[in-house]
């Protein structure tokens, strides 16, 4: 047994590699990155195939491939990979998995890098009937992973870990065993239609399947007390006669404590572990007894909710509070933990008043001698008034910040070019549209053959800068290097867009500003769909390579 | 503020290796056989934006965030972003700030944002041009955030021993920059 200072994402890791895990895939983006960045490096010693797939969705096909041929799989993404990858997730449920597969997902409440959406990937539980389980510490991060295979290869079916930032990028003290040696398997896909074909009316069968595996996972998880009750009982708990309860989860749960402590509370708490499929026994026991119940869950209230329909039956009178003490925008922490905490108990809770100096706002910026410095001075420049600029995910996300500011609209990963043919085909405006190698490849050709074959003609800049730069410089498809850092194919940019029937295409250097102004210019007068590819290496990944 | 718990804030504009000090710091607490938690951020946060970290230690460590006013140190590698982060600050606090600005459209005066740490903390207010020390002596400015590790050291300010955070400096840094780490450590315990 070994103890060390780990990250979160170092402990998702660590707990694969002592569950045996043979495959794993999945799309960098904050806050899981690490996982997949850790894997490509290891990988190979450690007899596991890793991969940075093209985006979510082949990610976690590939994973099925691999689970269904007998390998134990993980899957790692951010929150709207979850959205990318979600048609194969749901119909992945009703067939269930072959050997293992774990899906870390990693949320981040209040925005800290991600644009798009404050999204909870748990509402996804719901749809697709998938159990999920919810890590609050780096020490969790680990024992929840391994849980997640156990429960996984029991019942056959995947299993999401959900992060959120505080958790993924929190480093803490890990308890694990060392990993040890093994060989890089190969998997058998044995036939097996019935179980891995969805056809009508079998796909039923398979929902019905499914709703059956749920009910047998709620009951493992009583028994196995996933979820358990702790505290309450010092003479600060519930033991002075009030009665009152916690419901807490993930990153919640260590706010609550923490503001518990402050507050010299020990309140009985019931921490949620599995979120899905929900210990529905555990809740009404949990509340039965008590006056009143806080539910501390970070975003929407899904928690709060389930317990709303248990008190229905165990204890109408209960008052049940969650969202009407916490904010269901922005993360949690604990002041806002304590302050509930204090209206529920009665108890104070201190702030220090801080005076909250007033201070410009530092915005990222592009790095010194950045590629897209040039295409944004030139865009900017060149294009008439009212010009749209449509952006996508990425670094040139800053072309939306002081002082380039254009940037008219922004969405997710593909979506400038889907949006760029929408305003073209409605207005008779001008649209140039931004999107980088990586999104490029990720989701942005199917936009682009769009445009070819519905005929209209935004001017589409991809931002070709040799690498995945955001999410912290990973390897993809126009690269020439895989996600383990070995030699493949480098695929060209240039001819995808051509064979995608883009006529007017020009490849160039951006630090040769008249070249690029002059087909600016040349290519917003043309009728059909054009394609300038900036190609230019990212400032930082040509410094790191100058310094080996 | 708790008694038992340390908590340190380590802030700056990103790309600054910010990270690479919360993992010293966590890595130091815990060979001196504490508990402890950190939270930092990765991504857009990084491409020169604010960066806010936190690090705390002690007997047990719950979450891995505190509030306003909690802070028993705050390291700043730069001087707007440390004055950015006196919302953390109380009496107790000292504030190890970086004498360095790295400027943007939109910036105050210098003498403003050190009038600011000055109104926020006069007497534990330590104002260290690290960044001019570490490219004058060791002709890499990017070593200061660990130069001022090793001042708030050596100044005992820090809630943990030089040793063990030297110790964790030979944990987390890469073998070729370990001596340039060292040196930069090192070289506050004159200051």
């Amino acid at each position: 047994m070994k103890k060390e200072v780990l990250l979160g994402n170092e402990a998702i890791v660590q707990a694969a590699l002592e569950a045996g895990v043979d495959f794993v895939s999945g799309y960098p983006g904050c806050p899981a990155a690490e996982v997949g960045d850790e894997f490509g490096k290891i990988a190979k010693d450690k007899g596991v195939y890793f991969e940075w797939s093209t985006n979510e969705k082949v990610a976690l096909e590939a994973a099925i491939g691999a689970s269904f041929s007998g390998l134990k799989t993980l899957v790692t993404m951010k929150n709207f990979g979850l959205n990318v990858c979600s048609e194969a997730l749901l119909p992945l449920c009703y067939t269930g998995t072959n050997a293992p597969m774990v899906v870390v997902v990693g949320d981040d409440p209040s925005c800290w890098s991600s644009a798009q959406s404050e999204e909870n990937s748990r509402g996804y539980a719901f749809i697709a009937h998938i159990p999920v389980l919810e890590p609050s510490d780096c020490q969790e991060c680990h024992d929840f992973t391994k849980l997640a295979f156990e429960i996984s290869e029991k019942f056959k079916l995947p299993v999401i870990l959900r992060t959120t930032i505080r958790v993924a990028h929190q480093r803490a003290p890990v308890q694990f065993e060392e990993a040890g040696k093994k060989d890089l398997k190969t998997g058998n896909f044995i036939k097996n239609p019935h179980q891995y074909v969805t056809l009508p009316p079998r796909v039923l069968e398979m929902k019905r399947e499914l709703l059956e595996k749920m009910e047998k996972i709620r009951a493992y998880a009583e028994k196995e007390k996933i979820n358990f009750v702790e505290g309450g009982k010092s003479p600060f708990g519930a033991a002075q006669g009030k009665k009152i309860g916690i419901i807490a989860s993930g990153v919640g749960y260590l706010h609550l404590m923490e503001a518990q402590k402050e507050m010299g509370l020990d309140l009985p708490v019931l921490k949620i572990n599995l979120f899905y499929p929900s210990t529905q026994k555990t809740i009404a026991n949990f509340i039965k007894k008590l006056n009143k119940v806080l539910v501390v869950e970070e975003l929407d209230g899904y928690l709060e909710k389930e317990v709303n329909v248990i008190a229905k039956e165990t204890n109408p009178k209960i008052k049940i509070s969650g969202k009407d003490l916490l904010p269901e925008v922005g993360e949690l922490n604990v002041e806002k933990v304590g302050l509930a905490l204090a209206k529920l108990t009665g108890k104070k809770f201190t702030i220090m008043k801080a005076e909250t100096p007033d201070i410009p706002r530092r915005y990222a910026k592009l790095c010194d001698g950045c590629p897209h410095f040039y295409t944004f001075s030139v865009i900017k420049k060149i294009a008439p008034e009212n010009t749209i600029f449509g952006g996508d995910i990425g670094c040139y996300m800053i072309a939306g910040m002081p002082p380039h500011n254009i940037q008219d609209y922004e969405f997710c990963m593909g979506s400038s070019l889907g949006i760029a043919h929408g305003v073209r085909k409605s207005t008779n405006q001008k649209v140039i549209a931004l999107i980088g190698d990586g999104t490029f490849f990720h989701s942005g050709i199917a936009g682009l053959i769009n445009t070819v074959y519905n005929k209209s003609n935004p001017l589409i800049i991809i931002l070709d800068n040799r690498i995945t730069a955001m999410t912290g410089h990973q390897n993809n498809p126009g690269m020439g290097k895989n996600g383990m850092g070995e030699p493949a194919e480098e695929l060209n940019i240039e001819e995808i867009v051509r064979a995608c029937g883009v006529k007017n295409i020009k490849v160039l250097d951006p630090i040769n500003v008249k070249e690029l102004e002059d087909t600016v210019t040349d290519f917003l007068s043309k009728e059909e769909v054009s394609v300038i590819v900036c190609k230019r290496i990212c400032a930082l990944l040509a410094r790191r390579q100058q310094n080996g | 503020m708790d008694k038992n718990n340390f908590n340190i804030i380590i802030a700056g504009a990103g790309g600054q290796g910010i990270v690479t000090l919360v993992d010293i710091l966590a890595n130091a607490a815990f060979i001196e056989g504490h508990d402890v938690k950190s939270s930092e951020l990765h991504g857009l946060s990084q491409r020169g934006g604010t960066v806010l970290t936190y690090v705390r230690f002690g007997e047990k460590i719950f979450s891995p965030l505190f509030e306003n006013g909690q802070a028993d140190l705050i390291i700043g590698l730069d001087l707007l972003e440390s004055l950015r982060q006196t919302i953390f600050s109380s009496k107790k606090t000292n504030i190890v700030a970086n004498k360095y600005l790295m400027p943007f459209i939109g910036i105050i005066p210098e003498k403003e944002i050190l009038d600011g740490l000055e109104k926020a903390q006069k007497n534990k207010l330590y104002l260290v041009p690290a960044s001019e020390i570490c490219q004058k002596e060791l002709g890499k400015e990017v070593v200061s955030g660990i130069y001022l590790l090793g001042y708030a050291a050596y100044k005992n300010i820090i809630g943990l021993e030089p040793e063990s955070i030297l110790k964790a400096i030979g944990k987390v840094v890469p073998q070729k920059y370990l001596e340039l780490n060292i040196r930069a450590f090192n070289l506050a315990k004159s200051a």
